[in-house]
């Protein structure tokens, strides 16, 4: 069996996840479930794009995941403030 | 070859480890078993998918690299999640009917957001109750 058809299925393991993250994102039903929703998104993109480097080869995306793993911090905690300021 | 089984191993693991905090975080019934679904689950799949990596490109660059990235996810997800779950109890996200007691109920002054250690019953300290789906999509 070839190697490469286990990475496509993790990959695709990681992509369900996505769509199902994405369907509470949607229906809610509170704002706090959505950024917890979105900040999911982004540890499933971490994790995507880490397959993707590993499937083609390329080491130079493990720098993106860096980048979104960072902003993602910042944005949730801005998330966090303006959720206790509303109130 | 047998690294790239492990690899794969690996890999399969952090991803389905990925997979059961997405359907944790679809079939909770409230914001806090969702995220005590999600922080955790999804920070060990992001790392194993991470460690993955570095066992297959096995540079010692690269794995610097994997390493500050599984740290700073370490470091951070808790701190997002405790603020996030602490934001929420003040905007009064209802818990799960089923939940049995909630210990932090007359703690919270919501005048300025201090914890305070004996559990008063005046209005200062009421939490105002939000009922489900009080946002703009339903």
């Amino acid at each position: 069996m070839n190697i490469e058809v286990l990475y496509f299925l993790a990959l695709a393991m990681i992509s369900l996840g996505l769509v199902l993250a994405f369907i509470r994102l949607v229906r809610g039903p509170s704002l706090p479930d959505r950024v917890v929703a979105i900040d999911l998104v982004v540890a499933l993109a971490i994790g995507i794009i880490a397959s993707y480097a590993i499937l083609f080869d390329q080491p130079a995306f493990l720098d993106v995941a860096i980048i979104i793993a960072l902003i993602s911090f910042l944005g949730t905690i801005a998330f966090a403030y303006y959720i206790e300021r509303r109130v | 070859m047998l690294r790239e089984w492990i690899v794969a191993i690996v890999m399969i693991l952090g991803a389905a480890f990925m997979l059961i905090a997405s359907i944790g975080l679809l079939r909770m019934p409230d914001l806090f078993s969702r995220m005590s679904a999600t922080s955790k689950a999804a920070t060990l799949g992001a790392g194993l998918v991470m460690l993955a990596a570095a066992l297959y490109f096995s540079e010692s660059g690269i794995t610097l690299r994997v390493l500050a990235i599984i740290v700073f996810l370490l470091l951070t997800v808790p701190v997002a999640a405790h603020m996030i779950g602490r934001a929420a109890y003040f905007d009064g996200v209802p818990l799960w009917k089923g939940t049995l007691i909630d210990d932090l109920r007359g703690h919270y002054r919501t005048s300025d957001h201090q914890l305070v250690r004996d559990a008063a019953e005046s209005p200062e300290f009421a939490i105002p109750e939000g009922e489900e789906g009080d946002d703009f999509f339903n």
